[in-house]
């Protein structure tokens, strides 16, 4: 293992290497890949790590971390695709990792330095869009649903029908920019990840049915739009509709009957990476059960962490907004990369949905 | 003012900085999207030159020639109510005692020192549901309704149950407004620096003379600062083509603009032949703009010679 993540080096992490050793020659190396100057890089999302990650981190490890924000996963994708720019860890959702994958842009793992690997719930120990998880590990999960304003629905929306088939609350709509065909192709009893062209074309004529009825196609700030009462229904991440349930009483969260998106985030090492051996210590320290339980009770969304979650009480453990029932994260998929010729085609669609 | 024929050295020397800035970083990107735009895509992130025109080929399909079409719409109303709202100031300002057209000229620049993005998010905070003009429409609306009660007239509810707030947001004329408020300056200062070149002894010459105040204005004024209008729209009109943040944060279902979708292009389509091609299509379209405004001024030169 260690020969694959040295062989990888790149030529300036390898001269900051030698330079380090040269310097430090009394350091003794601990692994055996030569030593790495006690810093990391992380690039994560924004408000996705807990209060004192950081500084816990360094503290314990000696390494010092800097970290980065992304918006979205094109972001980190667009800003890594041209070669790394220096960071070590990243949090790509599994579609990502899917597509980094085909892109040779991670570097594998190496699972004997995650000891805290065992805290994970088996049913994340392994990973479709990563056979085996040799280049992810799991972060936090969750699914895409309906928020809503308690106060001015009937009753509970928890159908897409509401927001896509329906004039009931007109004008009083947000559909997220992203992932909108998907949720019409699970409303109309076909896969989140469809590759026919007619279901996509079904997708299709169904939102541009409905969209009088739209207010706004948001840029991932439905929760936002729905706090300050633009809108009183919004498609929505869990995540961003809980931690503004925080703030309003009036707000909740349904993942819709027909199934949605059920999604992944996880610790990636990106190819290129200046401090591999940093990352691998950062990595299983986040995976360590204490040090995840005080994430996920910060930022609140699932984690995969079992002995995480033995830690947390029934506020988080039992929060239908944070952990759906069974049945119905059964009926959830995750999206999968699809290849470029189908991206194409979903992305034609939305172009003719936001232009009709 | 010497030729600065006369002295090449000097002349190349204060050149050399703006021409490698401009080579570096304008030229040599725009060459790279130029090239890629003749690419076809070899999985996630291999684009492979073959010099093919399939991806101008497919720009040129009607989905994205009405964007295109709708993008000049949007972007020829911007720039005309630009125009209309940037006159009367620019001439204002020309017009304005000396001491007092600095402070005035400062306050339409002003603005510019905040990034456009900031602006752009502010704009929502006044015209959303809950916002700044929606308050103040409602606090009209309980004065009114007030008033109504103290007349006796309470009862009936003239003005609704209730306060409806007005939608401003989320709409086309969010999107015009929102352009029109961040590139506003590129109007005026262009139409101020004409304006105030102006012979006063003209317009003068024009009233004395027997014309009224339109006409000297339609006849003598206007077609004096043609040349600062033609700039001000160009300059104005140009950046309104390729606005996307605006659209998107303002923009309601139907504000997709060509921007919007060449942004997609490079963002989540991962499209990066396909984004170049539309980006060189929009800029072959302002290079239409500014041969026609060199056309337009050439003409109007050989006229008045």
């Amino acid at each position: 293992m260690h020969k694959s993540l040295g062989r990888r080096f790149s030529r300036r992490g390898f001269l900051a290497g030698t330079g380090a050793a040269a310097v430090g020659i009394t350091f003794a190396p601990k692994v055996g890949w030569g030593v790495e100057e006690p810093k990391l890089n992380f690039y994560n999302w924004d408000t996705y790590i807990g209060e004192t990650t950081l500084g816990d981190f360094s503290k314990a490890a000696g390494i010092e971390v800097k970290m980065d924000l992304y918006a979205d996963n094109d972001e980190l994708f667009a800003k890594l695709k041209e070669g790394n720019p220096g960071y070590d860890v990243i949090v790509p959702t599994n579609d990502y990792v899917e597509r980094m994958l085909a892109a040779k842009m991670l570097l594998p793992i190496n699972r004997g330095l995650i000891t805290n690997f065992k805290n994970i719930d088996p049913a994340f120990q392994d990973a479709a869009f990563d056979p085996g998880r040799k280049h992810s590990m799991p972060y936090m999960w969750g699914t895409q649903g309906i928020g809503y304003r308690k106060s001015a629905v009937s009753s509970p929306p928890d159908s897409w029908k509401v927001l896509l088939d329906s004039d009931e609350y007109s004008g009083r709509i947000a559909l997220l920019s992203e992932g909108i065909i998907e949720a019409a192709l699970k409303y109309l009893g076909y896969s989140y990840n469809s590759t026919d062209p007619g279901e996509i074309k079904q997708a299709e004529a169904l939102l541009i049915k409905q969209k009088p009825h739209i207010k706004v196609f948001a840029e991932d700030n439905g929760q936002d739009l729905l706090l300050s009462g633009e809108v009183d229904l919004t498609m929505e991440w869990n995540g961003d509709i809980l931690q503004v349930m925080e703030e309003d009483d009036d707000i909740s969260y349904v993942v819709p009957k027909e199934g949605s998106n059920v999604w992944q985030d996880c610790l990636c090492i990106p190819a290129g990476a200046p401090h591999p051996e940093n990352a691998h210590k950062f990595i299983n320290y986040i995976l360590d059960a204490k040090a995840g339980a005080a994430i996920a009770e910060f930022i609140y969304y699932a984690t995969p962490n079992k002995a995480s979650r033995a830690l947390l009480g029934d506020d988080y453990n039992k929060n239908p907004a944070i952990f759906p029932t069974e049945e119905t994260l059964a009926r959830c998929e995750p999206s999968l990369y699809l290849g470029e010729k189908l991206e194409r085609i979903r992305e034609e669609s939305l172009t003719r949905i936001f232009a009709a | 003012m010497e030729s600065w024929r006369k002295n090449p050295v000097v002349f190349w020397l204060l050149n050399l900085p703006p021409a490698f800035w401009l080579f570096v970083f304008f030229l040599v990107p725009l060459g790279i999207v130029w090239v890629i735009s003749f690419g076809e895509k070899r999985g996630v992130i291999d684009i492979e030159i073959t010099w093919t025109l399939a991806n101008y080929v497919r720009a040129v399909e009607p989905l994205y020639l009405e964007i295109f079409w709708k993008s000049i719409v949007m972007a020829g109303i911007a720039t005309l109510a630009c125009l209309i709202v940037g006159y009367p100031v620019a001439f204002a300002i020309a017009f304005a005692p000396e001491r007092l057209k600095a402070i005035l000229l400062i306050a339409v620049v002003l603005p510019f020192w905040i990034n456009a993005l900031i602006r752009t998010y502010a704009l929502i905070a006044v015209f959303r549901s809950r916002g700044s003009i929606n308050f103040g429409l409602e606090w009209l609306w309980e004065q009114a309704n007030a008033l109504l009660g103290l007349v006796g007239l309470g009862e009936l509810a003239l003005l609704g149950e209730k306060f409806v707030p007005v939608p401003l947001l989320y709409n086309n004329t969010a999107v015009t407004l929102g352009i029109v408020y961040a590139f506003f300056p590129f109007m005026v200062l262009p139409l101020y620096a004409n304006i105030e070149k102006i012979d006063r002894s003209y317009i003068e010459a024009s009233l004395d003379l027997g014309a009224g105040q339109w006409r000297t204005f339609f006849s003598v004024i206007f077609p004096l600062t043609w040349h600062g209008v033609l700039s001000g729209v160009i300059i104005v009109f140009v950046p309104a083509l390729g606005a996307f943040f605006i659209p998107d944060l303002l923009g309601g279902t139907d504000s997709q603009l060509i921007g919007n979708v060449i942004e997609r292009q490079f963002k989540s389509a991962n499209d990066w032949p396909f984004g170049g091609a539309l980006s060189f299509l929009l800029m072959y379209l302002t290079f239409g703009a500014l041969a026609l405004r060199a056309a337009v001024s050439g003409r109007k030169q050989g006229l008045e010679a």
